[in-house]
């Protein structure tokens, strides 16, 4: 089972976190040494940081499929800050990479305990339907 | 290969050769060298080395014996470096191995092994081990007796290349420690092992299949077809295993199911459930095939889960309408399966073929009972099948309500896309005026 776990972490115009720099380097090495883990542990599909907020667009389809584009506004609500796609057993096993993920160090090397959304990806029917 | 020999051209057959031939070059080097986690790789470069000259040079006149030689070779290499490693790190040998593996190895090179049904059987009941998770009992059953590449295990499962092998590196590994602390030693297990190691076997093979069967829904590109692979394997099982009722029992549901394959999905890959599926369509050799498996399983006494769901595929198969099932029958059989495997699919399932058998006045009140269930109450196919009900009794507008609530409940696109085109097509009717007063003429 695929699971997509996601941070929504950034706020827009808030811009990047003014760390200490070794809190800064501790979170950058959780990240990498996570996604070693999760690579090792043959569970990883994909895993990527987004840009910040300040480089999103909206687009619409204007007249004729001609995409209108806008910027995002200061007052939008969270943004996605990066997501990562695992292939695990169980949902247990997907919360578990997900408190992980939520316990990375912040400010100080305490954990951020950031809210990570878990979602199962959209998948083939149960055999029993065929 | 420089000695000239005998070779026959490469054909389409020839990769499914390739891949019969894997687990038998496997067992042979894993017994002669005792290890497996090694053995495996070698084997694995073997195939390789196959798949890149064959097709070009020809196949040769024993394509067993040159899979084994080469793997071989490649084990000898791998010795021979491990020793010099070894050799650098102490500089006084303390323990003198009972036997010298390369030794051992070169004088067996060229020797024309008999071809020995319990290599495959271990190899089988390894890669099925205990203390491997389904996913990565899977992909070692599917490279180590499969003879299946990395690669394409990996797109099978749309995961990175790099992912898959971990998977099964780690699943050798832990393999490796379970032989050296001697819990689950390299050997076919005793008739004590035997029936918890032989479940395990069963449901990977199963689980196999289910996801290939699955997964053909729609779009397929080039991914590999797990559903035939594991018809395959479970054959090779079967072949080896004559007298298990219960391997009979799921051969014969694999093929019982994937019997409609062609039929269960529409034009737009859109899902087709069994009561509106063209049955011209259904593949009656395999029918047949499957049928006359189940007839021996069942005269070998123990009646099984595998054997009790292939029963109830054939029952579905055997009717030419869907109008035609022998309701009353499947029903006993899932009364059989809740005794022999008892679980919420069984017992929804069950609901189902009683509703069939009492109307769906009856299913729906036999449906109250499973409310009383915190894990079924809010299962999206309780719903499903509530709406299915509720249809067929005329309630239409709780039908709608409830082929939406199993919509948002089910994790499956296809059967999203079927369940919410069920509600739109009920409250069209149920919008539309009565035809014969719209349209007097008609």
């Amino acid at each position: 089972m695929k699971y997509m776990l996601m941070m929504n972490t950034m706020r827009a115009g808030a811009g990047v976190p003014a760390w200490p720099k070794a809190d800064l380097q501790a979170h950058i090495a959780f990240m990498h040494s996570l996604n070693r883990d999760l690579r090792d542990s043959g569970e990883l599909v994909q895993a990527e940081g987004l840009s910040f907020p300040n480089q999103a667009r909206l687009v619409r389809a204007g007249k004729d499929g001609v995409p209108a584009t806008d910027g995002i506004f200061p007052e939008s609500k969270e943004f996605l800050a990066g997501f990562w796609i695992v292939d695990v057993d169980n949902p247990e096993q997907a919360y578990a990479i997900a408190a992980r993920v939520s316990a990375a160090p912040g400010p100080g090397g305490a954990p951020l305990n950031m809210a990570i959304e878990v979602r199962p990806i959209m998948s083939a029917p149960p055999p029993e339907m065929l | 290969m420089t000695e000239a020999e005998q070779t026959t051209p490469w054909n389409a057959a020839s990769e499914h050769l390739l891949r019969e031939l894997a687990p038998q070059v496997l067992g042979v080097v894993a017994r002669r060298f005792r290890d497996f986690s090694s053995a495996e790789d070698a084997v694995q470069e073997a195939m390789l080395a196959a798949f890149r000259q064959w097709p070009n040079d020809g196949i040769p006149e024993n394509p067993r014996a040159w899979l084994i030689r080469v793997a071989s070779r490649r084990m000898t290499d791998m010795v021979r470096s491990e020793v010099a490693r070894r050799e650098r790190e102490t500089t006084f040998a303390d323990e003198e191995p009972s036997i010298d593996p390369v030794e051992d190895i070169e004088a067996g090179m060229d020797s024309m092994d008999p071809i020995n049904p319990d290599d495959t059987l271990i190899l089988l009941f390894m890669c099925c081990h205990p203390a491997l998770s389904a996913s990565s009992a899977i992909a070692l059953t599917l490279r180590a007796v499969g003879g299946l590449t990395t690669a394409e295990i990996a797109n099978a499962f749309l995961v990175p290349e790099a992912t898959m092998a971990q998977r099964i590196s780690r699943a050798k590994q832990s393999i490796r420690a379970s032989i050296r602390t001697s819990q689950i030693p390299f050997r076919i297990p005793t008739p004590e092992e035997r029936g918890e190691r032989l479940r395990i076997v069963l449901h990977v093979l199963y689980l196999i299949f289910s996801e290939g069967y699955a997964s053909s829904i729609g779009e397929r590109l080039q991914r590999l077809d797990l559903a035939h692979e594991a018809i395959r394997l479970t054959r090779s099982a079967q072949a080896l295993l004559p007298e298990d009722a219960e391997v009979v029992g799921l051969l014969a549901l694999m093929l019982l199911t994937d019997a409609r394959r062609m039929a269960r999905t529409g034009s737009e890959g859109e899902l087709i459930p069994l009561d509106k599926q063209n049955r011209s369509l259904w593949d009656r050799e395999e029918i047949a095939e499957g049928t006359a498996l189940l007839t021996r399983a069942f005269s070998k006494g123990a009646v099984g889960l595998y054997q009790l769901q292939a029963a109830i595929a054939a029952v579905h198969d055997e009717a030419m309408r869907a109008e035609d099932t022998d309701w009353p029958q499947i029903l006993v059989l899932y009364e059989l399966l809740q005794r022999v495997a008892p679980g919420q699919m069984v017992t929804l399932n069950h609901a189902i073929a009683f509703a069939m058998v009492h109307g769906p006045a009856s299913g729906l009140e036999r449906l109250k009972a499973l409310d009383g269930d915190d894990r079924l109450r809010e299962h999206y196919r309780l719903h499903a099948v509530r709406a299915h009900l509720f249809e067929r009794l005329g309630d239409f507008a709780q039908a709608v309500r409830l082929y939406r609530t199993a919509a948002a409940g089910t994790t499956s696109l296809p059967e999203q896309n079927y369940l919410m085109t069920q509600a739109a097509r009920l409250e069209e009717v149920i919008s539309r005026p009565h035809p014969s007063a719209s349209h007097p003429e008609a």
